[in-house]
């Protein structure tokens, strides 16, 4: 999967939950709205990429894939 | 005239609480007050007779044939036009009365053609039927004077109908027909005296003002206006009602026939959806399911470079499912995956998405859905807990403001635009929110109190603007967002949007809409009484699609205009069962009634019925598809009734992506652009040759009957059963009707509804269960689906597709009336006399700065790539926007438009593409390239398959 495309993607729902306020709910909202409408392989990416540097990816996509990993990641 | 023959009470039914009695040649008969003398007769069982009059029409009074008695009053009224009166004492026969109807035979029939015999509507006319009916035994004015029909000459112009002015007897039901039911006004009744006539404007049908909806057709009592079909082929023995396959109103048809071949559609003046009323799409554009064009032997090949190799179907099958399980035994189980179609009935998605998740394993199953209404289903579901309207279309009756949003009715759902338009003449009050001058702009007798005229991807803002009136001016109703809503949530809502930042005044620089006029919009909405919203793709194919479903949800909770008749959020649905197919488990992440699949005791539940575990984890949308083709992790795929190579956007990139692909199966009528790319070739049924339901843009679930054997031997369920089965997965269902059990076993919203009970209402509306049993019109009243309403913030974020010194035009798309969708079916019809080809509408501002003249070549190029289309110059569109329709795919429309998408859905945003126009003397390369793909592809077919894309 491009990792750019999965990042426009990322960030256009980081843009959304933006305007939750606290950091945490922002990054809650990004972290389950990826988990329940991405596909496995598109967030394997995304975590990817973001432990590969991340560049581009907003603070709220890179939180949410760094402190949520573990739902976003499902076991092999 | 209808055929296959109805009873006709004469005038329409009155609602009314008051009742009244009267006698009718000394019948007792009760009816509701307004109700006709005729009508009341015929609720009585006395037929008497008429020309002018039919229940789909307000009276008239012209014919004088229905001229009555009434015990103390002196005359003879017309008793179409003379209501009831409590204690009436009518007489509907007598010497006198005879006398007087042969008297008005007599003349009708001194001025008629004497050609019954030979006559198209021979054994179905009203002036033969009620010649015999007055007695008429004679004509004393002979047949030698001046007349009409001596020289007539037809106007044969319409490609369905034709009209033959010499057996016109000036009823005006045509005329009626065309003002009251369709609203277009294109007829009229010009002259004085003898020479009145019916014209339909100053060249003939063809060239008028007349949309070729068929009404006046069905209200001619002779054989004036009459079907070139029933020219053609005679009149039909017996009919079955079923419902169209076109758009997403869901008329109810007639399909009227002569043994398996149907000789014409007559919308069934009983359907709940349409009343009796049709359009051209769905009442004439009916011939492509027997066009020579459909394939209908099974075919494979081993690459799409290979010529194509008719098969039987259990070879094609066998190879299906061995290819696949090869794919997922190489690549992985993910690696393949299914598209259900809009076009296919519920039982035909439902079994595909099982299919999917049940026999190959995974979640990896999506709709078309995915590129026009996914955002409706995340942002209704999200404020008010269903993915679905709130109303049913009679609501609109109740409307005291209609809100047009991204939707052009007119084109798109035209038999709810006619009811809709009824409305507006009726005094309801009308706000267009487009930045297109749509035709309900400015009408017939219909114009709009407001036009914000929009930049296109500017909605969520106007949406906030809207919001932002209605609460800083305490237009909004607090006792209802107190009663019916989450608190904190609207608290956190109000604050935000009362932010000056969301004023029409600080937003105008954004929208173009100018501040005065978007405030005098929210205040009607608010104010001006029952304010219903209808919304299109021009809300949710955007950036921010479902931000702006979410909007428009927000706005409708704090003006209270939820839960009751007259109001509401309504997305008007495309395709025939686009809420259908959603409702059916098509998306990867909801299994059937939107339910999650990560939800284990939903998961538990299907597991239990259909024998196997499913996956809990989402699967891939259609656009992930493509992306996921191209990085070599999805090789497989099974369309059914989709045209994913036409209707998708990025044409390059989708045309990659399936090139990626090792075994693509398409099943479909016709060659379409992704058959172009398939491996396999499964030949479809049209929805004249299976059984099903489809479910409406109102939830409404009506009913599609078979009316002849399917051309290919299967039915479409057939096929995916016998794919299933074929990997190892037993669905051993007999008829669709069984699969409609198990959807409503397995759904809570369905679990009242069978096809015995559909067949005893008619349609039913979900949800339908034991707390309604009869189903739901109106949704929410009392209590919304997930309780307490959730208003949920709505920020503009501009599309990252911006217009640019190089790009400087923004580029809208959208429908027309004639053509539907990607075109497969209606380019097989007639309908082509109206729009051969997609055009490019340009402001005439924007053409003359670029030299281009109405109908010159134009080359459309975007950051995603180019084509050509033909310019037509008009003022629909504003300076800055161009605007076309995708109903042809040698155009490319979706070459143009990118891959940009809705943030929660990834709706691709083709309502936004920013472009350059300029002129052109030859096609784009890629148009070209495709005219030499098509041609190779063609000649891979089997010799005897005629070539497949009408030009």
């Amino acid at each position: 999967m491009d990792p750019h495309k999965l990042v426009k993607m990322a960030n256009d729902i980081a843009d959304f939950f933006a305007s939750e306020g606290e950091h945490d709910a922002i990054v809650d909202g990004v972290a389950g709205h990826l988990r329940r409408f991405w596909d496995p392989r598109m967030r394997r990416e995304l975590v990817r990429f973001v432990d590969e540097g991340g560049a581009g990816c907003k603070d709220a996509v890179r939180d949410a894939v760094l402190q949520r990993r573990d739902t976003l990641v499902p076991p092999a | 005239m209808d055929s296959v023959k109805l009873p006709d009470a004469g005038t329409p039914a009155r609602d009314a609480a008051e009742q009244v009695t009267l006698e009718i040649d000394g019948r007792a008969v009760t009816v509701p007050a307004g109700t006709s003398i005729l009508r009341a007769a015929a609720e009585a069982g006395v037929r008497i007779p008429k020309l002018c009059a039919t229940e789909s029409l307000e009276a008239f009074g012209s014919c004088r044939l229905c001229l009555v008695e009434v015990a103390g009053r002196r005359g003879t009224p017309a008793s179409c036009t003379t209501p009831v009166e409590a204690g009436m004492k009518v007489r509907s026969q007598s010497d006198a009365l005879a006398r007087l109807r042969r008297g008005v035979m007599e003349l009708y029939i001194s001025d008629h053609p004497l050609d019954c015999l030979t006559c198209p509507t021979n054994g179905n006319c009203e002036l033969q039927e009620m010649a015999g009916v007055v007695g008429l035994r004679e004509v004393r004015y002979g047949y030698e004077g001046e007349n009409h029909f001596a020289g007539a000459e037809k106007d044969t112009s319409n490609p369905y109908f034709d009209f033959d002015p010499g057996k016109c007897i000036a009823c005006s039901r045509c005329v009626r027909a065309c003002d009251e039911i369709q609203g277009t006004f294109a007829l009229t009744l010009v002259g004085r005296g003898f020479d009145s006539k019916i014209a339909a404007g100053p060249t003939d049908f063809l060239g008028s003002e007349c949309v070729s909806c068929g009404a006046c057709v069905q209200a001619c009592p002779t054989a004036t206006l009459v079907e070139k079909s029933i020219v053609e082929r005679g009149q039909p023995d017996h009919s079955v009602v079923t419902t169209c396959a076109y758009c997403g109103v869901g008329c109810a048809f007639r399909a009227e026939m002569k043994g398996d071949e149907v000789v014409r559609m007559v919308p069934h003046r009983d359907g709940h959806a349409n009343h009796g009323h049709s359009c051209v799409k769905g009442r004439f554009a009916w011939g492509y399911a027997t066009h020579k064009d459909r394939i209908t032997k099974p075919m494979i090949r081993r690459s799409i470079h290979d010529p194509w190799r008719e098969v039987s179907w259990d070879e094609a099958i066998a190879h299906t499912a061995a290819e696949f399980r090869r794919i997922q035994g190489t690549y992985g189980r993910g690696a393949v995956g299914g598209i259900t179609s809009s076009r296919c009935s519920n039982e035909e998605t439902y079994l595909v998405q099982k299919l999917v998740r049940a026999a190959f394993g995974n979640n990896n199953v999506d709709t078309c859905a995915r590129v026009c209404h996914s955002p409706t289903g995340y942002g209704l579901k999200t404020t008010l807990g269903e993915s679905a309207g709130t109303q049913d279309f009679d609501s609109v009756e109740r409307a005291d403001v209609v809100v047009l949003i991204g939707s052009n009715p007119t084109d798109a759902h035209p038999v709810f635009a006619s009811q809709m338009k009824q409305r507006l003449r009726a005094g309801a009050r009308l706000i267009v929110v487009d930045p297109r001058s749509i035709d309900l702009v400015r009408s017939a007798h219909v114009e709009a109190d407001y036009h914000l005229q929009l930049r296109p991807g500017t909605n969520v803002a106007v949406v906030n603007a809207l919001a932002h009136v209605i609460v800083t001016e305490g237009l909004h109703r607090e006792d209802f967002v107190r009663e019916r809503c989450e608190l904190p949530a609207y608290e956190r809502w109000k604050a935000f949007i009362a932010e000056p930042r969301n004023s029409p005044e600080a937003t105008e620089s954004i929208t173009g809409v100018p501040a005065a006029t978007l405030r005098g919009a929210a205040r009607l909405y608010a104010t001006g009484g029952n304010a219903a919203i209808y919304y299109g793709l021009g809300v949710t194919e955007h950036s921010q699609g479902s931000t702006m479903v979410i909007g428009i949800a927000n706005l409708a909770m704090v003006t209270g205009n939820l839960g009751r008749p007259g109001v509401g959020v309504n997305p008007m649905r495309g395709q025939n069962n686009v809420q259908g197919s959603c409702d059916m488990g098509s998306f990867p992440h909801e299994l059937p009634g939107y339910r999650h699949v990560s939800d284990p005791a939903v998961r538990a539940l299907f597991t239990a019925a259909w024998g196997v575990d499913l996956d809990s984890e989402p699967g891939l949308r259609i656009p992930n598809m493509f992306d996921a083709a191209l990085d070599g992790s999805f090789k497989g795929l099974y369309v059914q009734g989709e045209d994913i190579a036409q209707s998708d956007p990025n044409t390059h990139h989708v045309s990659a992506a399936l090139e990626a692909m090792e075994c693509i199966v398409v099943q479909d009528l016709f060659i379409n652009e992704t058959a172009r790319f398939a491996h396999v070739f499964l030949p479809g049924s049209s929805f004249l040759e299976k059984d099903g339901t489809f479910t409406n843009a109102e939830r409404r679930i009506s009913r599609v009957r078979r009316v002849m054997a399917p051309l290919a031997g299967k039915a479409d369920w057939e096929v995916t059963v016998a794919l299933a089965e074929a990997l190892g997965y037993p669905m051993p269902y007999d008829h669709p009707s069984q699969i409609m059990d198990e959807i409503a076993r397995l759904t809570p919203t369905f679990h009242g509804v069978s096809y015995a009970k559909i067949d005893r209402l008619g349609s039913i509306q979900w949800p339908c269960n034991d707390r309604a049993p009869a189903g739901t019109p109106v949704m929410h009243a009392g209590e919304f689906v997930r309780g307490k309403g959730k208003f949920v913030i709505t920020e503009y974020v501009a599309t990252s597709e911006r217009s640019s010194r190089k790009y400087p035009l923004l580029l809208t798309t959208g429908r027309i009336l004639s053509q539907y969708n990607v075109g497969a079916q209606t380019r097989r019809t007639a309908n082509t006399a109206w729009m051969s080809e997609d055009l490019l509408e340009i402001h005439p501002s924007d053409a003359e700065l670029r030299g281009i003249r109405d109908g010159d070549r134009c080359l459309v190029r975007s950051r995603a790539g180019e084509t050509t289309l033909r310019a037509t110059l008009t003022e629909r569109v504003q300076p800055g926007v161009v605007y076309t329709t995708f109903h042809f795919p040698g155009t490319g429309a979706n070459v143009i438009t990118t891959e940009n998408s809705d943030w929660a859905t990834n709706c691709p945003e083709y309502k936004v593409t920013a472009v350059e126009v300029s002129l052109a003397h030859e096609p784009a390369t890629w148009q070209r390239r495709f005219a030499e793909f098509q041609r190779e592809q063609d000649e891979l077919l089997p010799a005897a398959t005629p070539p497949t894309e009408p030009r």
